[in-house]
């Protein structure tokens, strides 16, 4: 199958690991990944903040870059759900109708990782090796907002090697909220505070997720922290294989070693 | 069309009632934060009621549909506001009741006051009321000489202890046992100084002290959870039983509503009975459900007057994505789910409305401006979207709002703030892929090694380490690696 990257601007700009790691493992079950280089951001910052008169922009560059693909696949759940819930939004409250269902369109063939490979690709057993203690937090958006429901943890639980361990209270915000993090910094630091305490009682080795975004800000916090516990995302640890051990170079988010 | 310009419908006036807070919500929740005791209570609280409330909701297989019908209703009646208020108006006048519309707090104020006045009563007492919570009729009764008395016992608490509330159903939700002895003690007339901090010990001491005032006092005000349109007849919903006696023992009733607590028929009331308190206190039913209508000779009450009240609710109802904050049956579930609210608690928020729900009605009820930070008081999670009772969709509110409050800065200021210039920059950056590229390259370049940005940003760094630079982004790899 050809499939369309949408890399998001995080991860093709800090987190290009996620991204690699979501090409090397397509490419690894026979499908061809396209990366249209003129693609950027998906304007979910700007719509959050409240200035979706500049997200409109990026509305109209992502739909015109992805329209002409068949599936888009990005690895992250925000990113997938600001395509999905907001996009015809922003077009509509521009008064712009054939755009707002442009991108309902291209809203319906694009699918976050874990979904893509449940539900289009028909797989859970990826073939990956990955040796290690690992939790999941399953993230508000790509639960609440594009609900991938269990898909990751199917995923995640035919991983050879892995020891998969229980996040208590897993469905809480970690606190990131993008500018929240920022404009509520204490709050946000109370909320990360919890979900760090939270992912330190599993003595896990790796806290995973399908979102850089709240891996950014959970490590960020474990980093600090000098906790020994690294977060990786999703993909990496998906495209890991005995061979590669393409998981044991990544997880750049991590504190130092123990 | 007609050469008279009508305006825009008025927000909630300042200077009277409790929509607004001293302080912006990041300060005000800094000090929150910063209450041990506080926030343990606040934890224990929320979470026991999130679990009671989950259980309950698990045995109603239709609740999805009841939800969906829920919300129905409830847009239903926002279409059609004016007509349902006007039929319950005829409704509850002829049942032989007084109907007075009061367009904001000053005037609902004046009326029951004035109304008060009238009976010759020098003492009320009130069935816990967000309304007049809201509309601050306590202090506006105090300064006329009356003494209002809360028989609700977390409204006593709070009462007692010249404290605010902290939750919509559970006022007091912010103290514990022990506290909440020590406020018994300090101010509650002739109560027993060997009072333990036993539940029932205290429930007890609350009884015997508002059983005097149930039986001598002659005037009572209430609240309404909702008023049917095609009958006149007012529900209250609630579990102690204080309010039944407000209901039932005064000569004089008098209930300040919301516009927006009006349904449609009696029907409907049968959705929201059961809706409201598995999503608020996690029971299968709340112990008392009080209804009357109207007056009825020799039994109750025999003067009884609703007092609708606006106060910038015609405003939220102009805003067509802000409406449905209308929607809201005042059952807290969002509260209960919300990482923001369980940490910083009700206060932080200022106004009488607190959590996800108070974050979207309190600013569209006193306009936006004047509540600017309460939009950004959230992470967005979606929680208390899924919690939502009548399905009120309060993150894209939320959003809503923020670019409502950023349209409005935009518009009062010659100069773009510098989070405007940022973002616009940012989105033409965005917009151009070789700009956007080379940005790319310089901030991986100039990323600071170490541990404090300059603010705004340094409210990231002071708990959180930056991810450090990759020696290439996504881009340069695959470019890197398709010409090879």
């Amino acid at each position: 199958m050809r499939i369309a990257l949408f890399v998001t601007c995080l991860a093709d700009t800090l987190f290009p690991e996620a991204a690699k790691a979501t090409v090397r493992l397509l490419e690894r079950l026979g499908h061809q990944v396209l990366f249209p280089e003129e693609q950027t951001c998906c304007g979910q910052m700007h719509v959050n903040t409240g200035y979706p008169d500049d997200a409109l922009r990026l509305v109209r560059r992502h739909v015109r870059t992805f329209a002409p693909y068949d599936v888009v696949v990005a690895p992250s759940g925000s990113c997938v759900g600001s395509v999905r819930h907001q996009h015809a939004m922003v077009a509509r409250r521009a008064g712009d109708e054939r755009l707002a269902s442009l991108a309902e369109e291209v809203a319906r063939h694009t699918y976050e990782l874990s979904e893509l490979l449940v539900d289009v690709l028909g797989v859970t057993d990826v073939g990956a090796y990955y040796p290690h203690r690992v939790t999941y937090h399953p993230t508000c958006h790509s639960l609440r907002m594009i609900r991938v429901g269990d898909r990751p943890l199917r995923l995640l639980r035919e991983v050879r090697g892995l020891d998969l361990v229980e996040l208590p209270q897993a469905e809480q915000c970690c606190g990131f909220g993008g500018t929240f993090a920022v404009k509520n910094a204490d709050t946000s630091t109370a909320m990360l505070a919890d979900k760090m305490r939270h992912v330190l009682a599993t003595r896990a080795d790796v806290c995973t997720a399908g979102d850089a975004s709240c891996l950014m800000h959970i490590g960020g916090g474990l980093s600090r922290l000098r906790a020994g516990v690294r977060t990786v995302h999703l993909a990496e640890i998906l495209a890991s294989t005995e061979a590669g051990r393409a998981g044991e170079r990544t997880g750049r988010t991590e504190g130092v070693a123990r | 069309m007609t050469e008279t310009f009508l305006g825009m419908p008025a927000t909630a006036p300042a200077g009277v009632g409790n929509l607004r807070g001293d302080e912006p919500f990041p300060v005000a929740a800094r000090r929150a934060l910063a209450d041990a005791q506080l926030r343990r209570n606040l934890r224990h609280a929320t979470g026991t009621i999130r679990a009671k409330s989950a259980a309950v909701i698990g045995e109603v297989p239709d609740w999805p549909e009841l939800r969906a019908a829920g919300r129905a209703i409830k847009s239903d009646t926002m279409a059609r506001l004016p007509e349902l208020l006007e039929q319950l108006e005829a409704a509850v006048t002829a049942a032989g009741g007084t109907v007075h519309w009061a367009t904001d707090a000053v005037e609902a104020n004046r009326i029951v006051t004035d109304l008060v006045r009238a009976t010759g009563a020098d003492r009320v007492m009130k069935v816990k009321s967000m309304a007049t919570q809201e509309i601050g009729l306590n202090e506006a009764l105090e300064a006329a000489g009356i003494e209002p008395v809360e028989t609700d016992l977390a409204e006593l608490i709070v009462q007692l202890g010249r404290d605010r509330p902290s939750h919509i159903l559970v006022p007091a939700i912010h103290r514990n046992r022990a506290e909440i002895r020590e406020v018994f003690l300090r101010e509650m007339p002739g109560v027993d100084p060997a009072l333990t901090d036993e539940p029932a010990a205290l429930a007890a001491a609350a009884r015997r002290h508002l059983r005097a005032t149930f039986l001598s006092t002659k005037v009572a005000v209430s609240g309404a959870n909702f008023a049917v349109a095609e009958t006149g007849t007012l529900a209250v919903v609630e579990s102690e039983g204080n309010g039944r006696m407000c209901l039932t023992l005064p000569e004089t009733l008098i209930t300040v509503m919301g516009i927006e607590k009006v349904i449609p028929t009696w029907d409907d009331l049968g959705v929201f009975l059961q809706l409201l308190p598995r999503a608020s206190t996690g029971e299968r039913m709340n112990p008392y459900t009080s209804m009357w209508t109207g007056v009825t000779p020799g039994d109750g009450p025999q003067q009884v007057h609703l007092v609708l009240l606006d106060n910038g609710r015609s405003a939220v109802l102009a805003d067509e994505v802000g409406r449905q904050a209308l929607h809201c049956i005042r059952c807290s579930a969002c509260l209960n789910v919300c990482p923001v609210y369980e940490r910083t608690g009700g206060h932080a928020y200022g106004s009488v409305y607190p959590g996800p729900i108070g974050a979207v009605l309190s600013p569209q009820l006193t306009g936006v401006e004047e509540n600017a930070s309460l939009p950004y008081a959230s992470s967005l999670c979606g929680a208390c979207f899924d919690a939502c009772p009548v399905m009120i969709d309060i993150p894209s509110v939320l959003v809503h709002l923020r670019a409502r409050h950023v349209a409005e800065q935009r518009a009062a200021r010659r100069t773009p703030s510098a989070e405007a210039v940022a973002m616009a920059a940012a989105a033409y950056t965005m917009d151009h892929p070789r700009l956007y590229a080379a940005a790319q390259r310089a901030a991986g370049l100039g990323r600071i090694a170490g541990r404090a940005l300059p603010p705004p940003l340094n409210g990231w760094t002071a708990s959180r380490d930056v991810p450090a630079a990759p020696p290439q982004t996504f881009r340069q790899w695959w470019s890197e690696r398709s010409r090879s």
